[in-house]
């Protein structure tokens, strides 16, 4: 993976010196708020209803053992013994203190951390496929552009004032993992007829109040032009992009307005002036940076077939486990594990300070000391040989982490909503708990299928439950909770927006509502192959509907 | 008139916390100054307002409040999961909202 030069440890450093010294004045009075809140966003701290909160940078969810136990630490020394994982692949702390934040920051740079850029109108962390480097339909490792995209755009001067924040995901695959479509810019890696590696670029999508699918406006941009033409995007966006309204400020509206065809032209007039500048990438850097994440040494380990075989056959639990939680490597002898954080009826995202030690100790023992951090919340062991994978199930059971979910209605993404967030108007959390407890029987969730649920707690939509297969979200109508449902969303290579089926449920309604929607789906599917997704697109809402609302007025309202 | 409290969040440590009678800021709801009239409201928005300014706290803003058999309550469910923590048990030793005085 990724090591910092010199440079980027002195830059890190740097900056941690640079925040103590804002922190204290702050804290002295020197600092009023208004001057302060912007300093304070730019290092990832936020305020929230209880506390403040940190926002730790997880660039493509990747992570070393000695990174994940300084996570650990962190949760322990710091925090109240637990951490958040995102759908941005970062890890957010609920209960820093203000005055404790520049420690934290300067114990995340000693492992080559930090908290840059998770806040504030600028460019995000990079998000990639969970399975980069592993995957066996992967064309190319999406994280070397992801790093090169990280470089490029740490607080750069041109791109730290946007008219509002901006997203970046690659995926290496033709099989998105990383949700490129619902991106300010999606890039997907491939290879043109000459062999070349180079990106389908996608612009425009996003979330939110108003959610859109990215528009392609390059089949094939070469590799070399990556930060190029991503400039020109940029510039496109800054100039263009409606500072008037915090609404409409998303490059999406920009897109939207202007169209996508107009759009592409303006980046082409500006790719045109940039394109053989220093932006273009030499091939000599690409190699540098991919050299890094070079995958491991992964000898032949054959006898894990063998063995495998036999310990599923005595053991179910084990067997369902690597059924639904080991995907095949692109290496025959390995896989890639999904370790759940999502025990039935638990928090979506949370993990322990002793998980996440212990999530370190087996990925240094077993799987080349990497782990990766996926969009949906979960953590990943990237390369395991399978003859490994019984000891690694043995060590995640004792650790509470061994829930065999990955993919199924109980593997829930849910943001923090009202238990902890300013912006929220209802809860997620406790939705994503009861919905968990009733569906946990392994055999019933194993009846549904891939059913993915995704909740929000406000329009925001960091739940991103406009791509859930069922999407709920949260809103505060007269002063209670209420949850609108929406159905048909998918955040893949056939990205969707759902749709909003019916009038909302109350909080003790939703459930049931829930229950009704799969009883639908498992009474019209064709046969267990059909999932739910594929269903709801062959046969539309109005089965849907009439089992919530049987037809009623009270549908529409 | 509705009952109003004053509440903020900590400069130092964000934590939150409510304007008792003696002008101190407290973690405990239970324990804050209760205005039942317009005066008391505007001069728990003036106090508000001074302890932004001088540094104290962050966030300042008067609640609306209903005292439920002694005990107080904010109408709204953000301010009564400000007021008790998540409404969820969400790590060893704190229970959130579990306890007794919560209804949602």
């Amino acid at each position: 993976m990724y090591r910092y030069d010199e440079f980027d440890h002195a830059f890190v450093s740097s900056r941690v010196d640079q925040f103590r010294d804002q922190v204290e004045r702050r804290l002295s009075g020197e600092l009023a708020e208004d001057a302060f809140k912007p300093l304070r966003l730019m290092n990832g701290v936020y305020l929230q209803l209880h506390a403040y909160m940190l926002r730790v940078a997880i660039p493509y969810g990747t992570l070393s053992s000695r990174q994940m136990r300084m996570l650990a630490h962190i949760a322990r020394k710091y925090d109240r013994g637990y951490g958040h994982f995102t759908t941005r692949q970062n890890i957010q702390y609920n209960w820093p203190r203000l005055s404790d934040t520049p420690d934290i920051l300067d114990e995340l740079a000693s492992v080559e951390m930090h908290a840059l850029q998770t806040s504030g109108n600028c460019i995000r962390n990079v998000t990639a496929d969970h399975f980069a480097g592993a995957a066996a339909d992967e064309v190319a490792d999406p994280r070397p552009y992801a790093e090169i995209l990280r470089q490029w755009s740490s607080v750069h001067p041109e791109f730290s004032f946007l008219p509002r924040k901006f997203k970046i995901a690659v995926t290496g695959a033709e099989r998105d993992r990383a949700a490129i479509q619902v991106h300010d810019i999606g890039l997907h890696l491939k290879k043109d007829e000459n062999g070349r590696i180079g990106f389908a670029v996608y612009v425009g999508g996003g979330q939110g109040r108003t959610p859109m699918i990215a528009k392609k406006i390059r089949d094939f941009l070469p590799e070399e032009d990556l930060l190029s033409y991503t400039t020109a995007i940029m510039r496109v966006y800054n100039l263009h992009g409606r500072r008037d309204n915090k609404y409409k400020a998303r490059i999406k509206i920009l897109v939207h307005e202007t169209g996508a065809e107009e759009l592409s032209r303006q980046v082409e007039v500006e790719f045109a002036a940039l394109r053989d500048t220093e932006l273009k990438l030499p091939e000599a850097d690409i190699q540098a940076i991919s050299t890094y994440f070079a995958p491991p040494a992964l000898e032949p380990r054959a006898e894990g077939w063998e063995s495998l075989a036999r310990w599923k056959k005595t053991d179910p639990e084990f067997s369902r486990w690597v059924h639904q939680n080991v995907q095949p490597h692109k290496h025959p002898d390995y896989g890639m594990v999904t370790i759940s954080l999502k025990p039935i009826g638990g928090i979506p995202g949370d993990a322990t300070d002793a998980q996440m030690e212990a999530v370190a100790d087996i990925a240094e023992e077993y799987a080349f000391d990497e782990i990766r951090v996926s969009h949906e919340q979960n953590l990943i062991l990237p390369h395991v040989a399978l003859a490994d994978l019984e000891p690694i199930y043995r060590a995640l059971v004792v650790a509470g982490l061994a829930t065999a979910n990955a993919g199924l209605i109980t593997d829930i993404i849910a943001c923090p909503g009202l238990d902890y967030c300013a912006l929220a108007n209802a809860r997620s959390i406790p939705v994503a708990q009861e919905i968990s407890t009733r569906f946990g029987a392994p055999e019933r969730q194993a009846e549904i299928g891939e059913l993915k649920i995704k909740i929000s707690g406000c329009i925001n939509a960091c739940g991103h439950h406009h791509v859930g297969h069922i999407g709920l979200l949260g809103v505060e109508k007269k002063g209670a909770e209420l949850y609108q449902i929406t159905l048909g969303g998918s955040g893949d290579e056939n990205t969707s927006i759902g749709e909003i089926i019916g009038r909302g449920f109350e909080p003790e309604k939703v459930t049931d509502a829930i229950e009704t929607i799969v009883d639908t789906y498992l009474g019209l599917r064709n046969d267990q192959s059909e999932t739910f997704l594929a269903a709801y697109r062959r046969v539309g809402p109005q089965p849907f509907k009439d089992a919530l609302y049987g037809g009623s007025a009270q549908e529409a309202a | 008139m509705v009952n109003k409290v004053l509440t903020a969040n900590r400069l130092s440590d964000g934590i939150s916390v409510w304007l008792d009678a003696s002008g101190n800021w407290v973690e405990s709801l239970q324990q804050a100054f209760i205005a039942r009239h317009a005066e008391a409201v505007t001069a728990l928005e003036a106090t508000g307002k001074l302890a932004f300014d001088d540094n104290k706290v962050v966030d300042a803003n008067v609640v609306d409040v209903e005292e439920v058999n002694g005990t107080l309550r904010p109408l709204r469910m953000r301010e009564r999961i400000r007021a008790e923590g998540p409404s969820i048990p969400y790590a060893a030793g704190y229970n959130g909202l579990a306890g007794p005085n919560f209804a949602a």
